[in-house]
């Protein structure tokens, strides 16, 4: 690991405490955000060259304070000119009180800034942004890279989702048992969709897009240390690790998709695979049940395979079925056909299917004719697949995924004469 | 997900004072769901430019003649298609031609 790295590492695990510890000792987001970006861009210019502070956490919080000192002070300067009326100084004592706070509140105070961060003012699309710039502490150009936006269409979506808080009034606490479910909802909901954001780009060139499966494992780890009695928490990490565990084997050489069943399994991650087992293992003997579990359950069983014939599909179709009845989905639905198409045969599976024909949310969706052709082709029925295999190459937004239905339609092309 | 929206006016037709796209613009900018756009010169003045046994052929654009010809462009990054057609409809507002969204393709995806 080079040195900027390493700082990057510090850095980004230290942004969230420092926050914290901001917004507890003077309140306001967004000025305490900004101070806090402005303290470690300091810090990655200045570590590398002078050397790391001995506390780079205090080194943090005392440059961060007096950025938001001096932001305050100027901000009532300008009041004063305006009303010439006599501001209140902020004296300097507060910053001075600025201790080393080793805290035994860090591992909350990233929670509780997720909570912020995932508040319901806000869109899923500024809840990601924002959580990852205040709690990921990466910059907005950062951010703006990641999502293939330039810099400048980034930033008001995160200026925008600061506002929102600020005016929706949220304080910088947890929120009480009545919301708890809902609200924890909400930051998995973003912590899955920075994870996706990522392993969907994954296929293609672009490191930058990459490391958002990182940065989304990284930050779901620290709720589970926050939160480790939680099922469906320890249930999305070990469905993130599990899924990531297949990274290096899904694309080809060439750069299309290999599926699943195709992939060489030597080259999975068998520490991510273990960890993701043991983790959902444990939820689900301790915790009620949930959609995270019940997908990791299943993203370990493929795993676990040594051979795709391997593959447990029965348990695959039970815990699809219960997936179904708690928390029911087209996408699940269509999870389940696949698996009862491996175990009851080809037009069982496809049988499943009918109901989405009138499903707005399918009627255009390219998975279901995906699924269908797929399920079509079992069943021997090559003209229909070939059919369904070609409308999904039409309807799909993925170039990767429309590369790999067309060839899956090719292949069962008519011969010629 | 990014969208192109594509605006389509006649050359008789003119827009109006009282167009949407600055209440489109305003909008899409403060969401942070908006990339970037242009307005496109007209149609006679463009170029058509095919390769021919190793040098370039040129001929007076445009390459498709339309009653309605392609005037403008806007580039979204928006959660979903409806998100985009409501930004759309927005410019739709007193344009007296077309507007269409289209989505763009994406290098990324899932192995199924």
């Amino acid at each position: 690991m080079t040195a900027p790295d390493r700082f990057g590492d510090l850095l980004r695990e230290l942004a969230p405490q420092v926050l914290g510890v901001l917004l507890r000792r003077y309140g306001g987001f967004e000025e305490c955000e900004e101070a806090v970006q402005d303290a470690l861009l300091a810090a990655a210019t200045r570590w590398p060259a002078d050397g790391m502070p001995e506390s780079p956490r205090s080194w943090l919080v005392t440059v961060a304070s007096r950025r938001l000192v001096d932001q305050v002070r100027s901000e009532q300067a300008r009041r004063r000119r305006e009303a010439a009326a006599a501001a209140r100084e902020v004296p300097d004592a507060d910053v001075a009180a600025a201790p080393g706070e080793e805290n035994p509140g860090d591992r909350d105070d990233t929670l509780t800034l997720l909570f912020l961060c995932c508040h319901p003012a806000l869109t899923p699309a500024s809840q990601v942004a924002l959580t990852l710039r205040a709690v990921g502490g990466l910059t907005t150009a950062e951010i703006a890279q990641a999502f293939l936006v330039p810099e400048a269409t980034m930033a008001p979506r995160i200026s925008r989702a600061k506002r929102r808080i600020k005016a929706s009034g949220a304080p910088f606490a947890r929120p009480d048992a009545r919301e708890w479910t809902e609200r924890l909802g909400a930051v998995l909901h973003v912590l899955y969709l920075i994870f996706n954001e990522g392993y969907a780009a994954s296929s293609g060139p672009d490191l930058h897009r990459r490391e958002l499966t990182a940065e989304a494992i990284r930050l779901t780890r620290a709720v589970h240390r926050a939160l480790p009695g939680d099922g469906e928490v320890a249930g999305l990490l070990a469905l993130m690790l599990l899924t990531d565990a297949r990274r290096a084997a899904r694309v080809g050489p060439d750069g299309t998709f290999v599926p699943l069943a195709e992939q060489d399994r030597a080259r999975w991650d068998s520490a991510a695979i273990d960890e993701g087992t043991a983790l959902v293992s444990q939820a689900m003997a301790t915790s009620p049940l949930g959609p995270y579990q019940l997908q990791a359950a299943v993203a370990a069983l493929h795993d676990r395979a040594p051979r795709v014939e391997d593959t447990d599909w029965e348990q695959i179709r039970v815990l699809y079925g219960i997936l179904g009845r708690i928390a029911p989905n087209p996408m699940v639905t269509l999870n389940h056909a696949v698996a009862v198409a491996m175990t009851r045969g080809p037009r069982a599976g496809l049988d499943l299917l009918e109901p989405l024909d009138d499903d707005p949310r399918m009627a255009r969706h390219h998975r279901l004719y995906a699924v269908r052709g797929h399920l079509q082709e079992l069943a021997g029925d090559g003209d229909a697949a070939r059919e369904n295999y070609s409308r999904a190459a039409r309807l799909t937004l993925s170039l990767p995924e429309q590369r790999y239905l067309r060839a899956r339609a090719a292949r069962l092309a008519p011969r010629p004469g | 997900m990014k969208f192109v929206v594509n605006l389509y006016l006649s050359p008789e037709a003119a827009p109006g004072p009282g167009s949407g796209r600055e209440e489109f613009l305003a909008v899409a900018r403060e969401a942070g769901e908006l990339i970037g756009g242009h307005v496109l010169a007209d149609p006679s003045v463009s170029v058509v430019v095919r390769a021919r046994a190793g040098a370039a052929e040129v001929s007076e654009g445009p390459y498709l003649r339309a009653a309605e010809p392609l005037t403008g462009q806007y580039l979204l990054d928006c959660p979903s298609l409806d998100r985009a057609v409501e930004l759309a409809a927005l410019s739709a507002a007193g344009w007296p031609g077309g507007v269409e969204v289209w989505p763009l393709m994406d290098a990324g995806g899932m192995e199924m």
